[in-house]
C-alpha cells in the first residue's frame, strides 16, 4: 500500500490495482507500444527494407509472449501462494494439444495420405476410424472449450486431492513432477491417439486462414499480446483484492490462516485452477504460432525451466515473471544459435547464481538498488 | 615286403571283429585292440565303419573319445603311405598347408606334415548319427554330471531301440538326480509313441511333475482335438490322465512364474532402492531434495567406464575397483555441491531444489563434452554374465541376482553406519532436532557435508550397478531421478527401512503389472497410485517423527 | 500509563450457507453458555507413539473468566490447546464449546469461526502484509473466496480495525509490514487479530515470552481488560505475570489436572510444591 499512507477504503477494481503497481504499468505500456509498432514494421515496409521486421521475428516474439503468460501463471501460484508446481508445463501442453487436435482436423485431405478424416499418423498406424475423443474437434468452439476444460479439470482433480490431504512443500513439488512425467510417458505412446513421439505438426489453417500467411501470424501475435495483457491485469486485480491478500497470507503462515477461519484448501485450489487455465490458454496460442506440439512439452525439465524464468525475473511481482521469461528465452535463442554447447552451462549457472545471489530476481535487485538510494524511512514499509 | 605282410595280417586281424561282430581279441591288450580297430577304419565301408565305431565306443577308453570326435569333426585321417591313422590339427584353411599330427594311440604329438599326404576317414549321415550316439553313450559314463546331462539330451534327440535300452540301463545306475530326471522324462516321451495304451498311460502319469517344455507341448497335443474333432490319442483314459497331468503342470508353471515375477520385481526394486537411498538420507537429514542426484549416479556409471579403460586386462576386477572409486568420485562431488551451494541455501528447500537442478544441467553437459554425447560401452565381467537356471521355467540373470544381494548388503552396511558409528549418531541427532544437536556440541555443518557426501557416494555406487543393467550415457540420471523421488515419497524419510521396503514394493508392483499393461502403462499406473497414496499418507510409509518434523 | 480501552462486541455476522465443512454453518447465535461453563473438556486422552501427552484430562472453564494454565514442560498444555482448536484429535474423551457445539467434530477453520481464537507460542503473523492488512484478514464473518474477491472495506469495518489497533497499541505502526515489528509487537498484533475474530474464547499461549517488563505489564492490562466480555485462557511460565492477572489457576502435570484454585491456594498445595514450584 504505497499510496501515500492512506489505507484503501474502496480497494479492488482495475484502477486501484494498477495504481499501486508501477512495474505493471510500465509493462503494460511497453506491451501496448509493441502491439502497435510491430504490425507497422512488419506489414508496412517491403521485405527488403532495413525497417522490416521479419515474420519469423514476429512469431518469435509471439512465442516469448506465450511463455510470459505461462510465467505469470506460475508466479501466481508460487510467488503469491507458495505452491511450487514443477509440472505446470503439463497444463501448457494440454492446451496446446487441444488446439493441435483442431488444427489437425483442419488439414483434411491436404495431408500426406490424403485422408479426409484421419490425420496422417493414424493412417500410418493403420487405424480405420477416428477415436471417440477426436470427434468434436472439427468445431472451433469445441476446441476452445477443451482448451479450458482439459487443463482445468486436471488441475481441479489433482489440486483437490493434493490440497485436501495437506500435501505441501517438496512433497507437493515432487508429485507435480510425477504428474507431468506420467503424462509425458502416456503421450509418447503411439497407441494413445495423440500422435505418439511425433506429436502434431504440418498444420495448414486456422478458421480458414492460412497459418503461414503474414496476416494470420500478425493476428495471432496481436491476440497473444491481448491475452498476455489480459491475464496480467486479471492476476493483478485478484492479488490486489482481499482474496489476494489471503492467498499471500496462506503463503506466509498457512496454519495461522487456517486458525483465523480460512478454508485454505479452497483458496489454494481456486488459484491453482486459474493458473492452470492461464497456462492452457498460453499453450493454445503457442502451438499455432510455432506449428508443432509433441510430448516433450510434458517433460519435467520444461516445467522446471518455467520456475527459473520466474525466479530470475523476480517472483511475487508478476511483471518480474514476464521479464524473466523474456530474458531467459532470448538468451536461449541467442546461445543455441551462436554457442550451442555453452547454453546448458549458462542455464545451469543461471539456476545456481540466481538462487544464491538474487533471491528476489532481477526486478528485486533493481528495486533494492532504488530503495537504497531513497530515504531510509522507506524501509519497513510494505513493498509496492 | 615285411611291412606289407605285417599290414596284411594286421588288416586281417582287425577285419575279423568287423565281420563277425564279436570281439575275438579278448586276450589282446587294450592298446592292441584299439590299434586294431583304428587300423580297420581307412578301408572299411560305411556299414563296417559303423560296427567299428560301435566296438570303439564299447571300449570305454578315454582315447577313443578323441578319435570319435575327430571322425565327426573331419580331422581323423589316414596317411596315404602307410594307412596309419592320425588326428590332424590344421593351422590354415582345411586341406591346405602343414598340419600337426596327433597319434590317437598315445595322444602325443607326432610331428607335422602336409595335409595332402592324408586321406580323411569319410562319413555319411548315418555314420554321423551313429558317431553322435556313440559319443553320447561315451559321455553317459563321464564322471562330470554336466557332461552326462548333455549326453542324455543328445541321445533323446535321436531315440531308437538301442539308445532307449542304453538309457534305461544308465537310469538304474545314475546317481545324479538331474540326469536321472532327464532320462526319465526322455524315456517317458518316447513311451508316448508306444502302441500299448498301458505304456502310454504310465508315461503320461510319470511326467505329471515335469516342467520340461517338450512334455508340456506333447501333452497339449495329446488332449487337443484336431479341427475335425478327432484325437491323436485314441484311448480316453490316456487322454484323461494327460489332462490331469497338464493341470498339475500348469499349476507348477504359474507358481514358478509368480516366483519369477517376484524375483524380477525384487531386482527392479533393488535398483530403485539403490537409486533412492542416497536421496532419502539427504532429504531426511537436511530436508533438501538434490535434483543432481541422478547425475551423481551417472558419474558413478562413468567412473566404472573409466576404471575399465584403465584396466582393460582385468575386467573381472573392474567392478570391485569401481565401487569404492565411484563412491569417492560422487561423494566428493556431493561434498563440493554442499559446501559450495547447498550450505548457503539452508532452510530454503525449494531454492535448493532449483539450484541443484542447475548443477545437474552443468554436470550433464560436462559429461557430454568430456566423453561424448553418445553412450559409452561398459563391459560385463564374466562372473556377472549368464544366468542361473533354477528349473526349466525359472531363471534369473546373474547380474540381477548380484544386484539384489549387493543392495541388501549395502543397506545393512548403511544401517550399521547409522546405528553404530559416531557419524551415524550425529546424523540421526541432527535430523531429529537440529537446534538441540547444535546445542549439544554436534558440528552440524560438518554433519551436513558428510551426510550429503554419503548420500552422493551411495548414488555413485548405484551408478556402478546401473552400468551393468543399462546404457551409460549423459541422460542416465534423468531416467532414474523421478523414480528415486517416488521411492522417497512412498517410503518416507524417517527410516531407512522405508526406502528399502518402499523401493522393493514399487519394483514388485511394477513387474506384476507389466504383463497386463506393458512397461510404460505399468509405470504410469505406479505414478498415479503414488499420487493417490500420498493423499492418505502425506509423509510416506515411515514418516519422520517428532515435533521438529512438523515444521 | 496507557490504558487499554475495552470495546463492546459488535454483532456477529450472520452465517451463510449450510454446506458440511463450511466454517460458516456453525450456529449464528454462538455457543450456549447458559449453564455458566463455556468450555467442557472431559476425560481427554491423547497419545503420541506411546507417550501419553494428555491423560484423562478434565477441565471446565466459566464464561467470561480469565484462567491461567501452568505446569512444567511436557505437562500437556499446548496439546490441550491443540485438542480444543481441532489440530489434534484425542483418542478418548469429549470436548464441548458451550452446550451444543461438539469440538471434536469440527475442523480448525470451523472452530475458529465458531468463536475460539488461538494465539500461538511463536507469534505467527503474515510478515509480508501490513499490520492493517493482517487485521483486515482476521475480521469476523464468512471467508469464502468469492466474497473476498469482490470485498471492499466498509467504514464500519475500518472503524473496528482502528479500534483494535488502539486496544493493542499499534496505531502508529498500522501501515508497516508486520515483519518489521518487534517480537512483543508481533504478539500484540496476533492478539489483535484474535480480537478481530470476535471470539468467545481466547486461547493465549505464552503471550509474554521474550517481552520487556514494560511490555509484560501492558499485556497484563490488555488481557485483564478482555476478560468478562471474552473468556481468556492463558498458558504461561512467567509466575510474576501469572500472579498479576490470575483469578483462577489450573496446574497441569503429566497430562492431567493436578490442582485448581486461586494462585495462593495452588502455591500452598503440597502436590504442586512437590512437582513444580516455578518462581
Amino acid at each position: 500500500m504505497a499510496n501515500g499512507g492512506v489505507p484503501p477504503m474502496l480497494d479492488g477494481g482495475f484502477a486501484a490495482a494498477l495504481r499501486d503497481d508501477r512495474g505493471g504499468r510500465i509493462f503494460l505500456g511497453v506491451l501496448l507500444a509493441v502491439a502497435v509498432l510491430v504490425p507497422l514494421v512488419n506489414l508496412l515496409p517491403p521485405e527488403s527494407s532495413a525497417f522490416h521486421l521479419s515474420s519469423y521475428t514476429v512469431t518469435l516474439l509471439g512465442k516469448y509472449m506465450t511463455y510470459a503468460m505461462l510465467a505469470i501463471a506460475v508466479d501466481l501460484i508460487w510467488g503469491y501462494c507458495g505452491i511450487l508446481s514443477l509440472g505446470h508445463g503439463a497444463f501448457f501442453a494440454l492446451g496446446g494439444y487441444a488446439i493441435g487436435m483442431y488444427l489437425m482436423r483442419q488439414i483434411g485431405t491436404r495431408g500426406v495420405y490424403g485422408d479426409p478424416n484421419l490425420p496422417d499418423f493414424m493412417v500410418f498406424l493403420n487405424w480405420q476410424e477416428l477415436p471417440w475423443f477426436w470427434h468434436g474437434f472439427s468445431s472451433f468452439p469445441y476446441a476452445l472449450l477443451m482448451i479450458l476444460l482439459a487443463p482445468g479439470v486436471l488441475a481441479l482433480a489433482f489440486g483437490y486431492l493434493a490440497f485436501r490431504s495437506r500435501v505441501s512443500g517438496v512433497y507437493l513439488s515432487i508429485i507435480t513432477q510425477a504428474l507431468t512425467y506420467a503424462l509425458m510417458l502416456a503421450f509418447f505412446r503411439n497407441d494413445m491417439g495423440f500422435g505418439g513421439n511425433n506429436g502434431f505438426t504440418d498444420f495448414k489453417e486456422i478458421l480458414g486462414f492460412d497459418l503461414q500467411s503474414t496476416t494470420t501470424r500478425m493476428a495471432l501475435f496481436l491476440l497473444t499480446a491481448a491475452a498476455l495483457g489480459g491475464s496480467y491485469v486479471l492476476c493483478r486485480v485478484i492479488i490486489a483484492s482481499r482474496a489476494g491478500r489471503v492467498i499471500q497470507a496462506v503463503r506466509d503462515a498457512e496454519n495461522r490462516a487456517r486458525f483465523i477461519g480460512y478454508r485454505v484448501e479452497s483458496y489454494k485450489l481456486w488459484v491453482f485452477v486459474l493458473s492452470a487455465l492461464i497456462a492452457g490458454i498460453a499453450g493454445s496460442l503457442y502451438v499455432p504460432q510455432v506449428g508443432i506440439i509433441n510430448p516433450s512439452e510434458f517433460s519435467p525439465a520444461n516445467s522446471i525451466e518455467i520456475v527459473i524464468w520466474v525466479a530470475i525475473g523476480g517472483r511475487g511481482t508478476l511483471y518480474g515473471a514476464v521479464v524473466g521469461a523474456f530474458i531467459v528465452n532470448y538468451a536461449k535463442t541467442y546461445f543455441t544459435a551462436a554457442l550451442p554447447s555453452v547454453w546448458l552451462y549458462a542455464l545451469g549457472a543461471l539456476f545456481v547464481l540466481v538462487t544464491l545471489f538474487l533471491p528476489r530476481g532481477v526486478v528485486g535487485a533493481i528495486t533494492t538498488m532504488r530503495r537504497a538510494r531513497a530515504k531510509p524511512l522507506a524501509a519497513g514499509k510494505v513493498r509496492p | 615286403m615285411t611291412i606289407l605282410a605285417l599290414a596284411c595280417s594286421w588288416f586281417a586281424g582287425s577285419a575279423q571283429p568287423a565281420t563277425t561282430g564279436q570281439s575275438t581279441d579278448a586276450s589282446g591288450t587294450v592298446d592292441e585292440r584299439f590299434a586294431a580297430l583304428l587300423a580297420g577304419l581307412p578301408d572299411a565301408d560305411f556299414s563296417e565303419k559303423r560296427a567299428l565305431i560301435q566296438r570303439l565306443a564299447e571300449m570305454h577308453d578315454p582315447r577313443v573319445r578323441a578319435v570319435l570326435q575327430g571322425m565327426l569333426d573331419g580331422s581323423l585321417a589316414a596317411r596315404t603311405a602307410d594307412k596309419r591313422v592320425f588326428i590332424l590339427t590344421g593351422e590354415g584353411a582345411p586341406d591346405e598347408g602343414p598340419v600337426r599330427l596327433t597319434d590317437p594311440l598315445t595322444g602325443a604329438a607326432a610331428g607335422s606334415a602336409a595335409a595332402t599326404d592324408f586321406d580323411k576317414i569319410g562319413l555319411n549321415n548315418q555314420l554321423r548319427k551313429s558317431l553322435r550316439v556313440a559319443l553320447a553313450q561315451f559321455d553317459l559314463s563321464d564322471p562330470d554330471a554336466g557332461v552326462r546331462l548333455a549326453a542324455v539330451n543328445e541321445m533323446l534327440r535321436a531315440l531308437d531301440a538301442d539308445s532307449i535300452a542304453v538309457l534305461r540301463e544308465r537310469f538304474k545306475r545314475e546317481a545324479n538326480a538331474a540326469v536321472k530326471r532327464k532320462i526319465e522324462v526322455g524315456l517317458a516321451l518316447a513311451d508316448l509313441d508306444s502302441a500299448d495304451a498301458q505304456v502310454r498311460l504310465a508315461a503320461v502319469t510319470a511326467v505329471a511333475s515335469s516342467l520340461n517344455p517338450d512334455v508340456f507341448n506333447r501333452l497339449t497335443l495329446l488332449v487337443q482335438p484336431a479341427a475335425d474333432g478327432s484325437h491323436t490319442e485314441p484311448d480316453s483314459r490316456v487322454r484323461a490322465a494327460a489332462q490331469a497331468s497338464l493341470k498339475s503342470i500348469e499349476r507348477s508353471r504359474s507358481f514358478y512364474s509368480a516366483i519369477q515375477t517376484l524375483l524380477y520385481g525384487l531386482s527392479q526394486g533393488s535398483v530403485l532402492v539403490l537409486a533412492a537411498v542416497g536421496l532419502a538420507i539427504t532429504f531426511g537429514v537436511m530436508g533438501v531434495i538434490n535434483m543432481a542426484h541422478g547425475e551423481l549416479m551417472m558419474l558413478g556409471a562413468y567412473t566404472t567406464y573409466v576404471v575399465q579403460l584403465l584396466m582393460p586386462q582385468h575386467i573381472g576386477a573392474s567392478i570391485i575397483v569401481a565401487i569404492p572409486a565411484a563412491f569417492l568420485v560422487a561423494g566428493l562431488a556431493g561434498v563440493a555441491i554442499e559446501r559450495g551451494i547447498v550450505r548457503h541455501l539452508y532452510g530454503r528447500p525449494l531454492e535448493t531444489l532449483l539450484a541443484t537442478f542447475g548443477v545437474s544441467l552443468i554436470l550433464q553437459q560436462a559429461v557430454r563434452d568430456i566423453f561424448s554425447a553418445n553412450n559409452r560401452p561398459v563391459e560385463t565381467p564374466a562372473w556377472l554374465a549368464g544366468s542361473l537356471q533354477i528349473n526349466e521355467v525359472l531363471a534369473i540373470t546373474y547380474n540381477r541376482l548380484y544386484i539384489i544381494g549387493f543392495t541388501l548388503a549395502l543397506f545393512l552396511v548403511l544401517l550399521a553406519v547409522l546405528k553404530r558409528t559416531r557419524l551415524g549418531l550425529e546424523v540421526r541427532a541432527v535430523s531429529q532436532n537440529r537446534a538441540m544437536a547444535k546445542a549439544m556440541g554436534v558440528r552440524t555443518e560438518w554433519v551436513d557435508a558428510m551426510t550429503f557426501g554419503l548420500g552422493s557416494g551411495i548414488a555413485g555406487v548405484a551408478g556402478v550397478a546401473l552400468s551393468q543393467l543399462t546404457n551409460v550415457g549423459p541422460n542416465l540420471g534423468q531416467s532414474y531421478i523421478v523414480d528415486s523421488f517416488m521411492v522417497v515419497v512412498f517410503g518416507g524419510v524417517g527410516n531407512l527401512w522405508g526406502t528399502e521396503l518402499g523401493g522393493n514394493a514399487l519394483g514388485i508392483v511394477n513387474k506384476v503389472l507389466e504383463p497386463y499393461a506393458g512397461a510404460v502403462l505399468a509405470k504410469i499406473f505406479v505414478l498415479v497410485f503414488l499420487i493417490l497414496f500420498i493423499q492418505r499418507r502425506p509423509r510416506g510409509l515411515f514418516p519422520q517423527k517428532g515435533r521438529a518434523a512438523d515444521g | 500509563m496507557i490504558r487499554f480501552s475495552g470495546r463492546s462486541r459488535s454483532e456477529r455476522a450472520p452465517s451463510a450457507g449450510m454446506r458440511a465443512g463450511d466454517p460458516n454453518r456453525v450456529s449464528a447465535t454462538g455457543p450456549d453458555a447458559t449453564h455458566g461453563y463455556i468450555l467442557y473438556l472431559e476425560d481427554i486422552t491423547v497419545s503420541f507413539d506411546g507417550f501419553r501427552a494428555l491423560n484423562a484430562l478434565t477441565l471446565y472453564v466459566d464464561a467470561g473468566e480469565l484462567r491461567c494454565i501452568i505446569g512444567p514442560n511436557g505437562a500437556g498444555k499446548t496439546t490441550m490447546m491443540d485438542v480444543i482448536t481441532g489440530k489434534t484429535r484425542p483418542d478418548q474423551g469429549s470436548a464441548w464449546f458451550g452446550q451444543q457445539i461438539d469440538l471434536l467434530t469440527l475442523t480448525e477453520p470451523e472452530i475458529a469461526q465458531a468463536g475460539i481464537g488461538r494465539k500461538f507460542q511463536k507469534p505467527t503473523v503474515f510478515e509480508n502484509l501490513s499490520v492493517f492488512e493482517n487485521l483486515e484478514l482476521a475480521m469476523a464473518g464468512p471467508k469464502t473466496v468469492w466474497k473476498w474477491l469482490a470485498a471492499r472495506i466498509t467504514p464500519a469495518q475500518h472503524q473496528q480495525i482502528d479500534a483494535v489497533l488502539e486496544t493493542v497499541g499499534l496505531t502508529e505502526r498500522r501501515l508497516d509490514s508486520a515483519g518489521a515489528l518487534s517480537h512483543g509487537q508481533k504478539q500484540w498484533l496476533e492478539i489483535g487479530m484474535l480480537l478481530m475474530q470476535n471470539p468467545e474464547v481466547l486461547l493465549v499461549d505464552e503471550p509474554v515470552a521474550g517481552m520487556t517488563p514494560q511490555e509484560v505489564e501492558r499485556t497484563a492490562e490488555l488481557l485483564l481488560s478482555l476478560a468478562g466480555k471474552h473468556t481468556v485462557i492463558v498458558v504461561e511460565h512467567d509466575m510474576v505475570f501469572v500472579r498479576s492477572i490470575a483469578r483462577k489457576v489450573t496446574v497441569l502435570h503429566e497430562g492431567s489436572v493436578l490442582a485448581e484454585g486461586s494462585i495462593e491456594e495452588v502455591q500452598a498445595n503440597p502436590k504442586v510444591i512437590e512437582v513444580y514450584l516455578g518462581e
